[in-house]
């Protein structure tokens, strides 16, 4: 049973074909892993997913619904959220407020009801904090949730994206790059995270270059070059696949011992 | 907590004093003082409705007096002509100078930074072009429209400047306290996302398009709305009233005050309408001091008079009610995770490898085989 | 003699075409200061406008005083001359950036907006103060008066010369930051600043030579103008300033050969809609014509899409 389902997206920019007929599923309750050389076109397949590019051909389904070129909101609110590879967090603002931009899409109070804090309003504000506290307090980070977002370090910044993405309780998380610039304790930390967000029910899609991360966390792999699917299988597969091998990691041979 | 409201008892004291002050202005002031109060309260509600633009949701808008200028010849028109009572015109004011803003941005509001900047004072220039050539017949080209009827309140007819500063600062009041909600509510937020990181916004699933649209007619709504007073109280309308350069003016007040502060906006409106009253002493020099004013001002303080204060956040009652993070877990789980990932032994892998050096790939695909 | 008129069509087209090229002219001069300046410092340099007036009031206060036109003739005088005014409005514009942008360079953006449009009422108004709020006429025997006759079309020589001009000015401008080491470090610095530093440029040296060669060309710009209308006033820089910059938009904001596109489309534009829609629309056309391209084009005609990088 599948919760995404890409069937021969492609994308080109200007002639250069960035992302080639590409298909994979993601197996509801999974953790799959997206890799690839550099600029093989892992982040340009999130950003089909995510409808930050509308793709040339192909679809995105999800959850049995075809999601294929909506704005990014909307993709946001039928439950995928997503990080970022360089993180895109709100700088100036709160690490409470950035949580509370997840809350935003499931939240309803309008410009009337803001501006006049009419009851409703002020529950669902309730509501949401409680939500955003749960989920920083989920990554750990609930003793900075007073602290601006610039001012985390490296590491902290990337938990508080996923504290973002969890807040807006998507089923389909994707993460673009979330061990980089990580040290190995935060990996390590990083690995128990992606599992406990699994162990709530949402599925996890991820872009990643650590291998130690990859290949302990993911259950399936869907490796990527010059823009297409070269290969796919469980992680003990695609240690073994010649061709990945050789693509990925260069001609020698990494994977044996 | 960083930020600390005034505790209570004083801070209904000081609020009370103000008001206080605030009604016994007219009196203490007299006639002429009063009617600069009440240009710098048309200016601070312009500049507020502007800020919700251009302060808060961070989009270059140079052209807030075209809107403006629809709402005070919305009211002139229908004074003029179909001798509606002029505070009526008001909500109609507003409506139609939001259904401009709605009209015009709506193709626009794509647009970045100097982009849709210069595009704004392209439209606040059209206006004013359109309203020199007497557009559709109704606005009295470059002379204008001269209102006669004064505005009545419940009979009560109002005239002088004091009669002007009460309801002008009534609305000020008002709109203080209505953008101040807004401010700190999901629908403010919103805004500042897409002022920090736009992309980022849609990506958290912000509706950008939709909030950068609807403050554009929110604050066309409010600029509409102050030009019926405006035009009630300056009793002619004419085009040169809504030039560029009053854009100009009400951009400065933001920023010069602070982009996204009410104080600093506040501020702004007093300083850019009262500096050249003071330097009125230097008569023709005074708008050359006012120009080496402003670039000092910005010099000396970028980021504002009063730059924005962090929103305050009722969360105690929540902080430590949740299982706290992976800091403090790694070891020792949550079951949450034991009982829903099968497969996945707890607390091995994720404390064993902790503080080791970094491997090749080969290495861990071993372990994990 | 015929006279130009709506009894001749296709000579009315042509006689406005000319005018229009010729103001399309000033426009891409000025515009070519503000996108040159954009380019490098990404900043709105709202007093080029008045940088540009600057360079008519100076023109004029020259060809005045030293009776240079008696001695050498009119030609060469205003020649002379216009190499003066390139130099001092270049002189000013070093000096503005050293006094209201360069302390604002690590600040928001917004603040140098408002800082520029503050420079600019500063500049206006001792332009006012110093000169009148009256018009002012340039000295007659310095304007070619001459109106040549081609083909039954009487084109007014001045049209020509600054058509040519401008043109000369922007083929130089462009060959000088396309072929010459300065341009490429001009280039450089507009591209990536910290990237250009790295490589031993002298980043606040390329600016400020920017800011004297943008506003140079529009003072340029302001005494062809001076030349061609043959009146001038203290606050006509916030129209031409705003239609120019408008200008550099329309051609793509930062693009040396689309502030010259922009310009010429907009003086052409102008011009016909003044003459076959709607005269007293004139001044709205430039700004029509900037929506409805930015509509289609949100980085204007030759400025680059940038993809965001997410």
């Amino acid at each position: 049973m599948s919760i995404l389902r890409l069937r021969g997206l492609s994308k080109s920019f200007g002639g250069l074909v960035a992302v080639d007929e590409v298909s994979f599923e993601v197996s509801r309750g999974g953790i799959v892993g997206l890799i690839g050389p550099n600029g093989a076109g892992k982040t340009t397949v999130f950003n089909l997913i995510t409808g930050n590019y509308k793709p040339d051909e192909g679809e995105v389904i999800f959850e049995n619904k075809n999601i294929t070129g909506l704005l990014p909101h909307k993709i946001v609110e039928m439950g995928i959220a997503r990080t970022f590879q360089n993180i895109r967090l709100f700088p100036e603002m709160s690490a409470l407020e950035n949580v509370l931009s997840g809350c935003h899409c499931r939240m309803r109070s309008g410009l009337l009801a803001s501006m006049f804090h009419l009851p409703g309003q002020r529950r669902e504000e309730q509501a949401a904090l409680e939500t955003a506290v749960k989920e920083l307090a989920f990554v750990g980070l609930e003793e900075q949730y007073d602290n601006l977002a610039k001012n985390l370090s490296y590491g902290r910044q990337r938990l508080l994206e996923i504290a973002r993405a969890l807040a807006s309780g998507p089923r389909l998380l994707i993460l673009d790059e979330p061990a980089g610039g990580m040290n190995d304790q935060e990996t390590q930390d990083l690995i128990g995270l992606i599992r406990e967000i699994r162990g709530t029910g949402i599925s996890v899609l991820l872009i990643e270059h650590d291998m130690n991360l990859v290949m302990k966390i993911c259950d399936y792999l869907i490796v990527l070059e010059y823009g297409a699917v070269i290969a796919t299988g469980l992680p003990s597969e695609i240690k073994k696949n010649g061709r990945v091998i050789e693509a990925y990691l260069g001609a020698d041979n990494l994977l044996e011992n | 907590m960083i930020v600390r409201r005034l505790p209570k008892p004083a801070g209904i004291m000081g609020l009370g004093a103000l008001f206080i002050l605030m009604l016994a202005l007219p009196r203490i002031l007299g006639p002429y003082w009063t009617n600069l109060l009440n240009d710098m309260g048309i200016y601070a509600i312009l500049g507020l409705s502007l800020n919700i633009i251009l302060g808060h949701c961070g989009l270059f808008h140079m052209g807030h007096a075209a809107f403006y200028a629809v709402g005070a010849y919305v009211t002139a028109i229908l004074s003029t002509r179909f001798a509606v009572p002029i505070l009526w015109t008001l909500p109609l004011s507003g409506l139609m100078s939001g259904v401009f803003a709605l009209v015009v941005a709506r193709p626009i509001i794509h647009l970045r930074g100097d982009y849709l900047l210069v595009v704004t004072i392209g439209i606040v220039e059209i206006v004013r072009i359109a309203l020199v050539n007497n557009i559709f017949g109704l606005t009295g080209g470059s002379n204008g429209l001269l209102i006669i009827n004064p505005i009545s309140i419940f009979g009560f007819q109002v005239f002088s400047p004091a009669h002007f500063y009460y309801l002008i600062w009534s609305i000020g009041a008002v709109t203080i306290l209505l953008f101040y909600l807004l401010q700190n509510s999901r629908f403010g937020r919103a805004l500042n996302y897409i002022k920090q990181d736009e992309l980022a916004a849609e990506g958290c699933g912000v509706n950008t398009s939709h909030y950068k649209l609807a403050s554009f007619v929110l604050g066309a709504v409010w600029a509409g709305m102050i030009g019926t007073i405006f035009a009630a109280k300056i009793e002619t309308v004419s085009p040169q009233s809504f030039s560029y350069s009053e854009s100009v003016l009400l951009f400065a007040i933001v920023i010069l005050g602070g982009a996204g502060s009410i104080p600093g906006v506040l501020l702004g409106a007093f300083l850019i309408t009262g500096l050249p009253e003071i330097f009125r002493e230097l008569q023709s020099y005074r708008l050359l001091f006012f120009g080496a004013a402003m670039v000092a001002m910005m010099i000396f303080r970028p980021q504002g008079l009063i730059p924005p204060g962090r929103r305050f956040y009722k969360v105690r009652p929540y902080l430590g009610r949740f299982p706290c993070g992976i800091a403090a877990r790694s070891g020792a789980r949550r079951g949450i995770s034991l009982s829903a990932s099968p497969g996945y032994p707890a607390g091995t892998d994720a404390g064993a490898d902790a503080g080791k050096p970094a491997r090749g790939p080969g290495d861990m695909i071993e372990e994990q085989a | 003699m015929r006279r130009p008129g709506e009894d001749v069509p296709m000579i009315e087209f042509f006689q406005q075409l000319s005018n229009g090229l010729a103001v399309g002219g000033i426009y891409a001069l000025v515009a070519l200061g503000y996108t040159m300046v954009y380019g490098v410092l990404k900043l709105i340099n709202f007093a080029h406008g008045e940088l540009f007036t600057l360079g008519a009031y100076l023109g004029m206060t020259l060809l005045l005083s030293f009776g240079l036109s008696g001695i050498l003739g009119p030609l060469p005088a205003v020649l002379i001359i216009f190499a003066m005014i390139t130099g001092l409005v270049g002189l000013s514009g070093f000096v503005l950036e050293r006094a209201a942008y360069r302390p604002l360079r690590q600040s928001n953006r917004l603040a140098a907006v408002v800082s520029a449009l503050g420079a600019s009422i500063f500049l206006q108004n001792a332009i006012m103060l110093f000169y009148g709020p009256n018009y002012q006429v340039y000295p007659e025997e310095t304007r070619v008066t001459i109106t040549l006759s081609v083909l039954g079309l009487d084109i007014p020589l001045m049209r020509i010369l600054l058509f040519l001009a401008s043109v000369l000015l922007m083929l130089a401008m462009y060959l000088f930051i396309h072929k010459t080491k300065t341009g490429t470090a001009i280039r450089a610095v507009a591209t990536d600043q910290g990237a250009a530093r790295l490589m031993g440029i002298d980043v606040n040296r390329i600016i400020s030579l920017v800011f004297m060669i943008g506003p140079g060309l529009g003072g340029a710009a302001g005494m062809l103008l001076g030349l061609y209308y043959g009146q001038i006033r203290y606050d006509m820089g916030t129209l031409y300033g705003l239609k120019a910059f408008t200008a550099a938009i329309i051609g793509g904001i930062g693009n040396i050969p689309g502030a010259m596109l922009g310009g010429i489309l907009l003086g052409v534009a102008e011009a016909m809609g003044a003459a076959y829609v709607a005269p007293a629309w004139k001044d709205a056309f430039a700004f029509l014509v900037l929506i409805v391209i930015l509509i289609f084009r949100p980085t204007g005609l030759l400025g680059e899409r940038v993809a965001d990088k997410i």
